[in-house]
């Protein structure tokens, strides 16, 4: 039996995302009808608790739709490929002291790393659809995230420094005095920064070109339908849920939180569940802006910014002696 | 055990995928063939105790490099030309050519396995080959203080190539 312990972890974290992953969606739906003036999914179960259930029933008993022309070996594995990088992310987050997947000494790297082969899974949906609208957004994605990884990583980077270790347990047990958000300027700005190019590096609005529904109705996912569709649609949500667990360990202090320790995990899924809401909420109160204004964005602001902010960082880090506050 | 099976599937994969990249006649599955071909690399790279070296392997060549070649091959809208037609006109079918090229493969196969044959260190554990690449400190270290003028004149090389190409691009634009 001691082989399987290496296999339950892992079993236990992605139950546990998907379920999270599940119920995100309704958070979502409910807090922009809030913004919206609006009521959200209120039919199924009280207060609409079982929409995302009978959703997920919904898509499994769907057709799968598969068009002549797709590129087939590129088309069937693209959900795939888009999924597993968006699910191994949370194997090097610890949910509390000592309590993950792997704890690896180059956790954020592995994080990084991986978060950005996303890409490759949804360039392969675009691409394989055959279709003008999925090939334009396939396109308009990878300009994109080629634009925002570099202020996502130098912003993720800043935290690094003043923890003075790649370990993503060893980040959050250095915040144990001071969360990095509330690290003077420096932190407030490595924040704001990462969360921008979050939102970007999602694709989310204002940042949404690639799925303008008014330009190219669904973008990279037009063709897929049924089970396919709902494993895109889960992947992307679950990269969402994975950045937002990531800001939360980086700035906010991770399982800090008043109360006994078992209380952790618990503070850790409610700051994560912050993160998302404000990632949420900046999708819900901007209108899309324009390409060329996305780019200028990351390669004119963001980059020099995120830069400037790491250089910074290492000074704060050389003067005081040593890392961590 | 597991780490065997592992080592045998990942080296499967990177052997089998980048076999295949050159047996494709679509370019867009050749690159999506060499990004597998990589991921492999990267997790054979785990296994010899240098998760540095393998995440940068993921980082750099999986993920920006090989994106980039995506990108580029799809702005050139990918040559589909038809299978015969392509056969007949394609340089590497020209017979000298052909022969050339059989003739430089089976040197370096030579040459690998002439190179194999002259390590005496390969069934020695990994662990203090590895070493330095093991941690991102000591890697940090060693690239700063000893390799440091190495490691600048790459970086100022990159940049030479950058400029470069932003003034390529820069000309065509005026031109039209």
């Amino acid at each position: 039996m001691e082989w399987l312990t290496p296999l339950v972890a892992p079993f236990i974290v992605l139950n546990a995302i998907i379920g999270i992953v599940t119920y995100v969606t309704l958070l979502e739906r409910k807090f922009a009808a809030r913004m919206q003036s609006r009521v959200g999914p209120y039919r199924v179960g009280p207060h609409g608790l079982l929409q995302p259930i009978a959703d997920a029933i919904k898509l499994m008993m769907k057709e799968d739709v598969v068009p002549t022309a797709v590129d087939r070996p590129v088309y069937n594995l693209a959900p795939i490929v888009f999924l597993v990088p968006c699910m191994l992310i949370f194997a090097t987050i610890p949910f509390a002291p000592g309590l993950g997947v792997a704890d690896l000494n180059i956790g954020i790297l592995f994080f990084l790393a991986v978060s950005a082969m996303e890409i490759v899974g949804l360039f392969m949906a675009g691409w394989g659809s055959n279709n003008k609208y999925a090939l334009l957004s396939a396109m308009r994605a990878v300009n994109q995230v080629i634009s925002y990884d570099l202020p996502f990583i130098f912003s993720a980077l800043v935290p690094v420094l003043l923890a003075g270790s790649l370990r993503l347990s060893d980040i959050a047990a250095a915040q144990a005095g001071l969360w990095f958000v509330f690290y003077p300027v420096v932190g407030q700005l490595a924040f704001i920064a990462f969360i921008v190019s979050t939102v970007a590096a999602e694709n989310r609005a204002p940042f949404d070109i690639l799925e303008a529904e008014s330009e190219l109705v669904a973008g990279f996912r037009v063709e897929y339908s049924g089970m396919k569709f709902a494993i895109i649609q889960l992947a992307e949500y679950a990269h969402v849920v994975g950045a937002s667990f990531l800001g939360a360990l980086l700035f906010l202090g991770a399982w800090a939180g008043p109360g006994p320790e078992w209380l952790g995990p618990g503070w850790f899924l409610l700051k994560a569940m912050f993160v998302f809401l404000l990632v949420t909420w900046v999708r819900w109160s901007f209108v899309r802006i324009r390409v060329d204004q996305i780019l200028a964005l990351s390669w004119k602001v963001l980059l020099p910014a995120t830069l400037v902010l790491l250089i910074a960082a290492a000074i704060v880090v050389v003067w005081r002696g040593t890392p961590g506050v | 055990m597991p780490e065997t099976i592992a080592f045998y599937v990942f080296s499967a994969i990177a052997i089998g995928a980048s076999a295949l990249v050159i047996g494709q006649r679509n370019p867009m599955h050749s690159v999506l063939l060499l990004i597998a071909s990589f991921g492999a690399l990267a997790g054979l790279y785990i296994q010899l105790d240098a998760p540095f070296v393998a995440v940068a392997q993921i980082i750099i060549y999986a993920g920006a490099i090989m994106v980039l070649f995506l990108f580029v091959v799809m702005l050139l809208n990918a040559p589909q030309e038809d299978a015969a037609e392509w056969d007949r006109t394609h340089p590497l079918r020209q017979g000298v050519l052909a022969r050339f090229g059989s003739l430089l493969a089976l040197l370096l196969v030579v040459e690998l396995v002439w190179a194999l044959l002259g390590t005496s260190d390969v069934d020695r554990p990994v662990g203090e080959q590895a070493g330095a690449a093991g941690s991102v400190r000591a890697l940090g270290k060693v690239l700063f203080t000893e390799y440091v003028f190495p490691f600048e004149a790459t970086s100022v090389l990159i940049l030479v190539a950058m400029v470069g190409a932003v003034v390529l691009a820069r000309r065509e634009s005026d031109e039209s």
